[in-house]
């Protein structure tokens, strides 16, 4: 791969625009040193709260139709403390890839401790989980409210030093205002879309399948929800989007691109299609790039909006 | 996700039934391959497919009482309603080797009779070691000696508490057949994860082929919750089955500890 895909997003260097999302995989070093040596040009670990948390009994995930899932997890994760060792272990390997710690909490407080106890473990940035829509009292019931959304991006920015990155909900009447609300409290840059609030029921049972009932959709379902989210908030604040939902090829991440995202986030594809995912979007784009005369991501990031 | 009705229910012990379903994907699953079977507003659980008849689309798990989920399965009738994700994962590795060991305890004994049924289809020579804590804990047992009169083939059966068979453990017997010089071609095993660890040494020490299928907590069963990790492998697509190259690369965690719900270490 060339240079053209080296990108950089709020002072952190990616190889390439490909970021492994929260929430996949990222629980252990062994999963994410695997996703870098697999060519994500960046990882986002798994949401991690203060303390413990074991998460929703079985049915946690559901396939929908072409490769979409619904999911309801309840954010499982072992805790700040047990973690930071995690991310530790793989700055020593030194990846070439930047670490972002996915973070939640069901306090501004405590979004900031985790915040600051990952980022002294090692955490090169921090993505702050206001979106996930089927845990009580913290994701998307923050994220859904721009007060509370400033207050806790405030306080996070006031406790530490790395960049603080905003993961958004699409449950929202206006994504842009929440954006806005989160850009204005000192975020370095917005992650665009966590997934669509969504159910599904069982017709022969008559009962829902996910043990919490309602979770959150996403894959090829709901891209183009994702894509219509980056247009409008490139369109509103200018800090750097990092596009997330149903990427599954160069199209996509392209499309993402062209609607104003500096670099994707990929999940869901890599049930179906493996870790190889990162390398093969990558080369993907940088075809397109050469076959289109383009020298940096840059040039193409947003260029929808010209017409 | 797709539902089925229970077709029959088998108790084989007095903490182990099968339950059969029709079910055409599941009745074409490679043997060690895996599903999930939802218990309708309860849980959703892994289960190695015990039973492949794709003649007539059925296929069968075979399940310990050991929780919640499992105590309600136990409960559910020839007719009750059951949820079915998969089959998922790799399989064993269908060995053209002439001369077979196959050990197995508990219900690792599931996944280990749909192999030797197959296995037992080529020109083979089977050694069946098997393991239970006692003679009423013994699995598949008579399944297995039917399954090895249609090759050349022997079982050698264990108890802990000595109620039939050799008394002890059953790598013990293994350790007392590889020392008399016996050779074999490969081995597979499926049981409690500190026999598979100590058959993995001995299969190391005899230099054979070795192949053992891993349990773990699952969520996703598609690879990407991390929840079934072991080193960089995801237990639910890189597995259940592991080369024994594979098991010595996560020798830090296997047969040592498991991840438990929230990601934290649970000894095996």
């Amino acid at each position: 791969m060339t240079n053209r895909l080296t990108t950089e997003i709020t002072g952190l260097r990616l190889p390439n625009p490909t970021i492994l999302a929260a929430g996949i995989l990222g629980l252990s070093t062994p999963t994410l040193q695997e996703a870098i040596r697999q060519g994500a040009g960046a990882v986002v670990t798994k949401s991690t709260s203060l303390k413990p948390q074991l998460g929703y009994p079985n049915p946690t995930i559901v396939q929908i139709n072409n490769h979409s899932l619904l999911n309801a997890m309840g954010l499982p994760n072992p805790g700040a403390k047990h973690f930071a060792k995690e991310i530790t272990k793989l700055k020593k390997t030194q990846p070439k890839a930047p670490i972002i710690a996915s973070v939640f909490g069901y306090t501004p407080n405590e979004y900031a401790q985790t915040a600051q106890i990952l980022t002294k473990a090692g955490a090169d940035a921090i993505e702050l989980n206001v979106s996930c829509p089927h845990v009580k009292k913290t994701g998307s019931e923050i994220g859904q409210n721009p007060n509370l959304v400033s207050k806790v991006v405030k306080t996070v920015k006031s406790t530490i030093k790395k960049p603080v990155i905003v993961k958004l909900t699409p449950n929202v009447a206006d994504i842009t205002e929440i954006a806005t609300s989160a850009v204005k409290a000192g975020a370095n840059a917005i992650t665009a879309i966590n997934t669509v609030r969504a159910m599904t029921i069982d017709t022969e049972t008559r009962k829902p399948i996910l043990a919490n009932k309602i979770g959150g959709l996403s894959g090829p379902a709901i891209k183009p929800i994702a894509v219509r989210c980056v247009y409008e908030i490139h369109e509103t604040v200018k800090a750097p989007i990092i596009g997330c939902g149903g990427i599954t090829t160069w199209q996509d991440a392209v499309e993402f691109m062209l609607a104003g995202a500096s670099a994707v986030q990929i999940g869901t594809a890599i049930a179906s299609k493996g870790l190889g995912i990162f390398r093969s979007i990558a080369e993907g784009i940088d075809t397109y790039m050469h076959n289109k005369g383009f020298r940096s991501i840059n040039e193409i990031v947003g260029l929808s909006h010209r017409h | 996700m797709r539902t089925t009705r229970i077709a029959n229910v088998t108790t084989e012990t007095p903490t182990v039934k099968s339950f059969m379903f029709n079910d055409r994907l599941c009745s074409e699953a490679k043997p060690g391959q895996f599903i999930m079977i939802w218990i309708p507003g309860l849980d959703e659980v892994p289960m190695s497919l015990a039973m492949l008849n794709p003649k007539r689309n059925q296929a069968a798990v075979t399940v310990g009482r050991v929780g919640e989920a499992t105590n309600a399965l136990h409960k559910m009738k020839t007719g009750d309603t059951i949820g079915i994700r998969g089959p998922f994962g790799k399989g064993y590795t269908l060995t053209n080797a002439r001369k077979i060991m196959i050990v197995g305890g508990g219900t690792g004994l599931a996944s280990l009779t749909p192999l030797t049924e197959k296995l037992a289809e080529r020109k083979t020579e089977i050694t069946f070691l098997m393991g239970a804590k006692t003679k009423n804990h013994l699995l598949f047992h008579t399944r297995i000696a039917e399954i090895l009169t249609s090759v050349k083939g022997k079982s050698i059966v264990t108890t802990e508490d000595g109620s039939h068979g050799q008394k002890g453990l059953v790598t013990t017997q293994v350790d007392k057949l590889l020392k008399q010089g016996q050779k074999f071609n490969m081995i597979y095993a499926c049981g409690p994860e500190k026999m598979m660890q100590k058959m993995l040494i001995l299969a190391e020490r005899s230099n054979t082929p070795f192949e053992a299928s891993l349990e773990r907590f699952m969520r996703c069963a598609i690879g990407i919750c991390g929840t079934c990790t072991i080193g960089k492998y995801r237990v639910c697509q890189d597995g259940p089955v592991f080369s024994g190259r594979q098991l010595r690369e996560v020798k830090d965690e296997f047969g040592r500890w498991r991840r438990g719900l929230d990601g934290r270490e649970i000894p095996v």
